[in-house]
């Protein structure tokens, strides 16, 4: 059994030769100091005034009385790679890590090399059940930046896609909490509702999922001919079946059994661990960026903050069923309210001219050549700019030292900053509540790692 | 210079509207730049000045990234900072007030270290871990500073603007090395 090693500031020499090498995944309670331990224990509780009562952590425990288990990288309910490290006596988890960078592509460093008219591709591909909302958030940056006015349709067409795209996330996040609770016939109904959105974005923007459609300056394309009535279906259809899955779940004996009271977590203990999105409502935060800090048209919509009560589980379900219809809600007071117009910005450093004008104008040919090969310059700065995507904020930092690509990009995550409260939620519970904790949390592997 | 400050304002930045009355004396702010607004404290200031943001009600800490200016060392910085290769920066969120406040410390050049903010707020503590995978910078009194995107063997922090990209050898593609 090795010394016990404390990494801290004290021991700088340490940190250093630890973390060339140093451990990531969660040691054995020999090996571990006991700070470390009640850390590890309380998770947050260390936080001013919510002190953690020194007689929950056992350090008496011995090592043969627990076992460490991994689950993941690739478990079916880890939704991706996810790697979760269990401590367990018995049936009850004592500790959990994550351990994540199993999807670690170095999308940021990527970002670098792209310019800002293709970084679009790249953040699409993050979050990729939300990618317009993180295309959104990569746009508005960069429009911060450009110091750009975007068109009033497109403002309202990057809504209308974004809240589907709400939708269809919050659809698969049904249907993956449905099939991690044992029932399959609420996969097949959200995968099914899903595709009737994704063949909608195939139909405006050319691809299903990806779609690289809100781009600095506007959107890629205007609405297809008869998009109101496309979208009212989508709208009719999934209200309509919303209600059913009320019936096949809410009112469920095992389902509830499972959801109700399981993994609570307090507004201050989310507050403290920066978990955002239907987590930190479920603890009855009424916090959404469309509502308290409001972009695009949001403030010109009529919508509901769904908050929950106890921070369970069943609050986190519940919200996320309510938001799918509140989303409805905006989506057909867009369709009521799109504005006529410009689908993006005229100004030609951004937008490349139509097709029809290259054929005759010279101007028009290079505006399109230089956009295409190096791209627009954008003034030195360095901008934040955070929406509300379906798990919570997603923020983007761009850094710009006055050429053709970010100097640095970097996304914030909502699903890896809400990663975070995995162990607080965990502890306690029984192996079979790990699944249920990791299902709503709802986190997106390749955000996480990005 | 007159492109950018009206660029500033046009940006609709109305997230932080007046800073220097909750930053104490002794920190640069930066209301004459055309970013958004951002406090520049020295590393010593920088914890006790993210404590009095918390102590003013700023709840979350939304965001903590790393930027390596190595090829960018004449950014526009207020003035009376110096700026240093590596920056730390800090997003701080207020919902009570609907305030976002950043923050953005020197952290250094050759041995980059800042203040972790753990003991404030606990929510940081997987962002620090990856700014320290991406730059290597430390944060000292982090209670668990490890790589946390990377295999813990990986030699050196991907995102610093010396690291060399293509050195590792890809399999299946003839051409090692950066487009």
């Amino acid at each position: 059994m090795s010394e016990p090693t404390v990494r801290t500031a004290e021991r700088v020499d340490l940190l250093a030769a630890e973390t060339s090498e140093g451990a990531q995944e969660l040691r054995r309670r020999g090996n571990t100091t006991s700070d470390e331990l009640g850390r590890e224990l309380g998770a947050v509780l260390r936080v001013n005034g919510l002190n953690i009562d020194p007689n929950s952590i056992d350090h008496e425990r011995r090592d043969d009385e627990t076992m460490i288990i991994n689950m993941g990288p690739s478990h079916p309910s880890t939704h991706g790679v996810l790697r979760l490290m269990l401590e367990l006596d018995g049936e009850f988890v004592l500790r959990t890590k994550p351990v994540i960078g199993y999807l670690h592509t170095g999308m940021e460093k990527t970002a670098e090399d792209l310019s800002y008219v293709q970084g679009g591709t790249n953040v699409t591909r993050m979050d990729y059940l939300s990618p317009v909302i993180n295309e959104l958030s990569y746009s508005m940056a960069v429009e911060k930046l450009l110091g750009i006015e975007v068109p009033e349709r497109a403002v309202w067409i990057r809504m209308l896609m974004s809240e589907l795209n709400r939708m269809s996330s919050h659809l698969v996040w049904m249907a993956t909490n449905g099939m991690d609770l044992g029932s399959t016939s609420m996969m097949i109904y959200g995968l099914r509702e899903r595709e009737l959105i994704l063949a909608f974005f195939e139909k405006t923007a050319g691809l299903r999922m990806n779609l690289n459609y809100v781009r600095p300056g506007g959107v890629a394309a205007d609405l297809p001919d008869g998009w109101q009535d496309d979208v009212q279906v989508i709208c009719d259809t999934i209200y309509e079946r919303s209600f059913e899955y009320d019936q096949l779940l809410t009112g469920q004996p095992i389902f509830r059994q499972r959801m109700i009271g399981v993994a609570p977590i307090t507004a201050e203990e989310a507050l403290a661990l920066s978990v955002t999105g239907p987590l930190l409502r479920s603890t009855g935060v009424a916090w959404d960026l469309r509502r308290t800090m409001p972009y695009l048209a949001y403030d010109q919509v009529e919508f509901d903050v769904i908050v929950g009560t106890y921070g369970d589980n069943f609050d986190r379900y519940a919200i996320r069923l309510n938001e799918i219809r509140e989303s409805i809600r905006i989506v057909r007071q867009c369709i009521e309210m799109m504005p006529k117009g410009d689908y993006r910005s005229q100004d030609p450093k951004v937008t490349p001219p139509p097709r029809a004008r290259i054929g005759e104008s010279m101007e028009a040919l290079i505006h399109h050549f230089k956009l295409f090969t190096e791209g627009f310059q954008v003034p030195v700065g360095e901008v934040y700019s955070a929406v509300e995507s379906p798990r919570g904020e997603i923020g983007c930092y761009i850094v710009s030292d006055g050429g053709p690509n970010p100097y640095r990009l970097h996304v914030r995550g909502p699903s890896f900053v809400n990663l975070q409260a995995v162990s607080l939620l965990m502890r306690g519970g029984s192996m079979s509540d790990t699944i249920t904790v990791i299902s709503t949390i709802d986190p997106v592997m390749g955000e996480v790692d990005r | 210079m007159d492109a950018r400050s009206t660029r500033g304002s046009e940006g609709g930045n109305t997230e932080v509207i007046s800073l220097s009355p909750l930053a104490p004396p002794g920190v640069v702010t930066s209301e004459a730049l055309a970013c958004d607004l951002a406090c520049f404290p020295t590393r010593d200031q920088y914890f006790e000045l993210v404590e009095s943001f918390k102590n003013d009600g700023f709840e979350m800490c939304v965001d903590v990234c790393g930027v390596d200016y190595l090829d960018h060392m004449d950014r526009p910085l207020p003035e009376g900072v110096v700026g240093t290769r590596f920056e730390v920066v800090t997003n701080l969120l207020s919902l009570s007030k609907k305030q976002r406040v950043r923050i953005r410390v020197q952290a250094g050049d050759e041995e980059p270290e800042v203040a972790s903010l753990f003991a404030l707020y606990p929510g940081t503590e997987a962002l620090e871990r990856e700014t320290f995978d991406m730059y290597g910078i430390l944060f000292s009194a982090h209670p668990d500073l490890t790589r946390i995107l990377m295999p813990e063997d990986w030699e050196g922090h991907p995102l610093r603007k010396d690291y060399g990209t293509g050195r590792v050898p890809v399999q299946f593609k003839e051409a090692p090395g950066p487009r």
